[in-house]
């Protein structure tokens, strides 16, 4: 792994996606599509609830779904086994696509975190700059699952069907619909292995809290291990031999 | 002559419970073009994925410029085309180029170099999904052209090339083995073996044929491998 075909990769997946302008508008323009309903459907107070933590999960969703069918590609199309017969580092492919779409997240972290603030007249306690933190840390996380779960998937009908599998039991789990400590004893030793919940936690904790909590840097460094843990574990699955 | 520059020992490749490569052995000599012939599903892909180190085998042996196959130092020397395109659609033909060579650390004055010699100078800003079959598996093939390696491995390089094309194509092939690399060029088109300078026939997973195009049609005594290919396969077939 070298950190010139590491940067290699990013740009090069970055310049796919520039080649793919109705996917790179539906990035940016969606999530704040969704944000204006939720504010036109809920009350001030509601939406200042509820945004937050949709800031966190929206960006896991998406980079999830992004990243998921952009590495089945490569591994189906022949493109991976390419580069691994090369002097290619698994981890030059893995990073330059976390670089690549954390790049994108930053993007869509700021333009739809402006949207809910400045548009939405979302309000919180704390920053928004930490909204943006954890968005960005949250779509990180999606591209690192996405990754991982891409391994287990044969076509890309099974990379979407993943979704429903990883991510809905998260935001049903996570604390937004139930409060953790409410959930039935079983589900809440589920709700602490599962990262959707430190990603909302940390989001409340900003909506709640001044200045930083002990509980938000906490849920930071948290969500920040397990992306990167599951970066180390998606490198695994790339295989330079194959049947 | 020169130590040999891909031995084969033993070749054995099972997929699915059925062995796909049988018990193959043969060399492959240095600065030589070695075609690869037999009938599409006979095993001559799965052949040159073990080469190359990107297939699991169940048994044999491969050196590959004196490293087994597949080492961490063959990575840059051995180049390989796949026989379905292995580039990006969404992607221009320099920019997927230029991609690979940065991978491959090649200079970056060889994009331009390898781009001409497949003949898309005309296309090099154009997205690679918007080319034909046969211009993207010339991508494929550019990306293989890039910086200096000492073996080249290329699955059907020449499928849908149109003959103008495919003949200097053979040209760069023999140029690049009088240069000292050395070529293993798998083809199912039998006439493409009067270009090589050494055979290997296969079918169903076993080498029918090692030799010389002469060696084979005299031994055969055929007038064309097409011929010879099928003199032997009558000859292996017990009466």
């Amino acid at each position: 792994m070298t950190p010139a075909r590491t940067l290699a990769t990013a740009r090069r997946v970055l310049l796919q996606l520039r080649h793919d302008p109705r996917t790179l508008a539906m990035l940016l323009v969606v999530p704040v599509v969704l944000m204006g309903l939720l504010a036109w459907i809920l009350t001030d107070a509601e939406f200042d609830f509820w945004a937050p933590p949709l800031l966190g999960i929206f960006p896991l969703l998406v980079m999830f779904l992004v990243t998921s069918v952009a590495t089945l590609r490569e591994r189906t199309g022949g493109t991976l086994e390419r580069l691994l017969s090369m002097p290619t580092g698994k981890g030059d492919i893995i990073f330059g696509y976390a670089l690549a779409f954390g790049t994108v997240a930053v993007v869509q972290a700021v333009v739809v975190s402006a949207a809910a603030f400045g548009l939405f007249g979302l309000q919180v306690a704390g920053s928004p700059g930490l909204v943006g933190l954890v968005a960005v840390i949250d779509a990180l996380l999606g591209t690192a699952l996405g990754l991982f779960v891409s391994a287990f998937a044969r076509t890309e009908f099974q990379a979407v069907q993943f979704m429903p599998l990883v991510l809905i039991p998260q935001i049903l789990l996570c604390g937004l619909l139930v409060p953790t400590d409410e959930l039935p004893a079983v589900l809440r030793w589920v709700s602490v292995v599962l990262p959707m919940t430190y990603a909302v936690e940390a989001m409340q904790q900003v909506l709640h809290s001044v200045t930083t909590t002990s509980a938000f840097r906490q849920d930071v460094a948290i969500l920040t291990l397990i992306a990167v843990g599951l970066l180390g574990l998606g490198a695994a699955t790339l295989r330079r031999r194959t049947a | 002559m020169d130590a040999p520059v891909v031995s084969v020992d033993g070749l054995r490749v099972v997929r699915g419970g059925r062995p796909v490569v049988d018990g193959v052995s043969f060399t492959v000599p240095a600065g030589q073009v070695t075609g690869l012939l037999g009938p599409s599903g006979c095993g001559k892909t799965t052949l040159m994925r073990s080469i190359v180190g990107v297939q699991i085998v169940a048994g044999g042996t491969i050196d590959v410029l004196g490293e087994p196959a597949g080492s961490r130092g063959l990575r840059s020397r051995v180049g390989y085309v796949t026989q379905s395109a292995a580039v990006y659609g969404d992607l221009s033909v320099r920019d997927n180029v230029r991609y690979f060579a940065r991978m491959l650390g090649a200079p970056a004055s060889d994009v331009d170099r390898v781009i001409r010699e497949v003949g898309l100078d005309d296309q090099t800003g154009q997205l690679v999904g918007r080319l034909s079959g046969g211009q993207r598996e010339r991508v494929s093939l550019a990306t293989a052209l890039l910086g200096t390696p000492e073996l080249l491995v290329l699955d059907e390089p020449t499928v849908g090339v149109d003959p103008v094309l495919r003949r200097d194509l053979w040209a760069r092939f023999r140029d690049l083995a009088a240069a000292g690399a050395s070529l293993l060029v798998s083809s199912h088109v039998m006439d493409e073996a009067a270009r090589c300078d050494r055979l290997l026939l296969m079918r169903e997973g076993r080498l029918l044929a090692d030799e010389t195009p002469d060696a084979l049609l005299a031994r055969t005594g055929t007038a064309t491998v097409e011929d010879a290919f099928l003199a032997l396969i009558e000859a292996s077939v017990p009466a």
